[in-house]
């Protein structure tokens, strides 16, 4: 009995975080949807701020992994390809696995890395502080303090990092193919081009907006729920990282299970 | 001075009626109890200092009077509502005419000295940019901390850390302010410092003042009033005189700091050991 006892407290114990990860980010929503009807300010100012540090200051970063993944994917499909004679078709093998795959999921690492980390640090550290315990004497919510304009940065730069993570892939599978596979700058895009339909795009796009939901609930949940002391806001942020990236994978896996079923014939 | 308001809102409060009226209060972390049902009254514009050793429960004490721990019983009545029992949003309304000076500070670290004074103003009011700026220039001023707007938290001392706090705690001229152990981890200069800036504010804007402290001097000092809090009961409540002249042994234990009593009978300790007599009555 102990072993399924142990199962079904695991799953509560699962399901309990889910749902408080959706509390999160459902009092964040709140925050940005409805409490401007109600008279309430929303912090534009800080939601810039905020899409400053997670998009634009990530670009470089992004750039790069996703140049080198670009070309990584060329290489490894060319070496299949080239024993099949199809060498023409790494232009849309990278293509598509950068839209709906690769693309989404590794600027999401990349945003872990960056946000995800710095959210549950940020928010760990001014728990420690008692300035958490600050905003709300000051009648200032945390959730709508702190969260709200993260995800709000989140929402939008995340599909914007994600499309410019595209682009530079194909860039990458690019440079194979104009050095070794015959291709032109010309030949290689227009071969991208006539490979992906728009589908492809909107299926990576929408797991990007997943994962920043994800990221964002996460980062900050882990650095709500730090304990006393700085060592705890370490072991936060380390949980934030490997929690979001396990929870952003998951969450690929049922979205491209979903566009697989869904796909049209 | 009966009938004198000292305040203009809607329930306005005549001096010497009780600003904060605690009744029966009891928390409980878990299954342990904190605080076993606490009474006593905090007189509009004076200051009643919460006195009490580490472990008596006056910081939980303090914490729930702000709203940040939920009393598992009990009430408390500010401005004649109970605090305990009402919606988050009739909270943050009251919490408006409250200001807190946590043990450490509680600035934010990502904001100026400014920025710290400035954002209940910029949250809750519709004040346009200049007369934030005056304001915070103003409050600044009155804790002593004029020409530091834009110096990080972390570039402060102890004390000005506690001065910056108090500066912005005072920024949405709160009806009652609550200190949480102002002059801990201060030397004894800069922490007679801040006792004689908690006085000052009490006489120029009569506010209501709640400070809880573990520091004897400080606490003589500054009180109109005074609780004795030991293990999550109050024990003492009075004027400073009346505390001082009191001949109970708890009170003279902790005001004379005599240490606890130790187990001398060879066999009360034996008994402690194997768990016949618990820990408390020792």
């Amino acid at each position: 009995m102990p072993f399924a006892q142990e199962i079904g407290a695991a799953t509560i114990d699962t399901l309990a975080y889910v749902g408080e990860l959706t509390r999160l980010t459902a009092g964040a929503a709140r925050a940005v949807v409805i409490d401007p009807f109600r008279g309430r300010k929303v912090r534009y100012g800080r939601a810039v701020h905020q899409s400053m540090a997670v998009g634009v200051q990530a670009i470089p970063v992004v750039s790069l992994i996703s140049f080198f993944v670009g070309l990584i994917l060329a290489l490894q499909a060319a070496y299949e390809l080239r024993r099949l004679g199809a060498l023409h078709l790494v232009a849309g093998t990278v293509a598509l696995s950068m839209t709906r795959e690769l693309g989404p999921l590794m600027t999401a690492v990349v945003v872990i890395g960056r946000s995800g980390s710095a959210f549950a640090a940020e928010i760990g550290t001014m728990k420690v502080n008692e300035e958490i315990d600050a905003l709300e004497t000051m009648a200032l919510e945390p959730v709508h303090f702190l969260v709200a304009p993260k995800l709000v940065a989140m929402v939008l730069m995340m599909p914007c990092l994600t499309t410019w993570s595209d682009l530079m892939g194909v860039v990458g599978g690019g440079v194979f193919g104009v050095n070794s596979a015959g291709f032109t700058w010309h030949t290689y895009l227009q071969a991208t081009l006539d490979a992906m339909v728009r589908r492809d795009i909107f299926i990576g796009l929408v797991k990007s907006v997943m994962f920043a939901i994800v990221i964002t609930a996460v980062g900050c949940h882990e650095g709500f729920t730090t304990g006393l002391g700085s060592e705890q806001v370490g072991k936060s942020t380390t949980a934030a990282v490997v929690k979001s990236i396990f929870l952003c994978i998951v969450m690929d896996l049922v979205f491209t299970s979903i566009f697989y079923i869904t796909a049209p014939r | 001075m009966a009938g004198e308001l000292i305040s203009k809102g809607e329930a306005a409060v005549e001096r010497g009626a009780p600003a904060i009226s605690v009744r029966d209060l009891r928390v409980k972390y878990g299954e342990r109890e904190i605080l076993h049902g606490i009474n006593f009254d905090a007189p509009a514009g004076q200051t009643l200092v919460i006195l009490g050793g580490s472990g008596s429960g006056k910081s939980t004490l303090l914490r729930t009077l702000v709203g940040l721990e939920n009393p598992s019983s009990g009430s408390i009545w500010i401005r004649g509502k109970d605090f305990a029992s009402m919606l988050e949003s009739e909270r943050d309304e009251l919490r408006k005419k409250m200001g807190m000076s946590f043990q450490s500070g509680a600035l934010f670290g990502s904001m100026t000295v400014a920025e710290n004074v400035a954002l209940p103003l910029r949250e809750h009011t519709q004040l346009d940019q200049s007369t934030i700026d005056i304001m915070v220039r103003l409050k600044l001023n009155q804790v002593g901390l004029s020409g530091f707007e834009n110096y990080m938290p972390a570039q402060l001392s102890g004390g000005m850390k506690k001065r910056a706090a108090i500066a912005r705690a005072l920024a949405m001229d709160p009806e009652i302010l609550f200190f949480d152990e102002p002059s801990a981890g201060l030397d004894p200069i800069i922490a007679a410092g801040i006792d004689d800036l908690i006085v000052a504010l009490k006489k120029a804007f009569h506010i209501t003042i709640l400070v809880v402290t573990h520091e004897l001097a400080s606490a003589f000092l500054i009180a109109d009033r005074m609780i004795l809090l030991i293990k999550g009961n109050i024990v003492a409540d009075g004027t400073p005189d009346e505390l001082r002249a009191s001949m109970q042994p708890r009170v003279r234990q902790f005001l004379d700091r005599i240490p606890e009593k130790e187990l001398t009978a060879e066999i009360d300790y034996l008994q402690m050991l194997t768990g016949e007599i618990p820990p408390e009555r020792q």
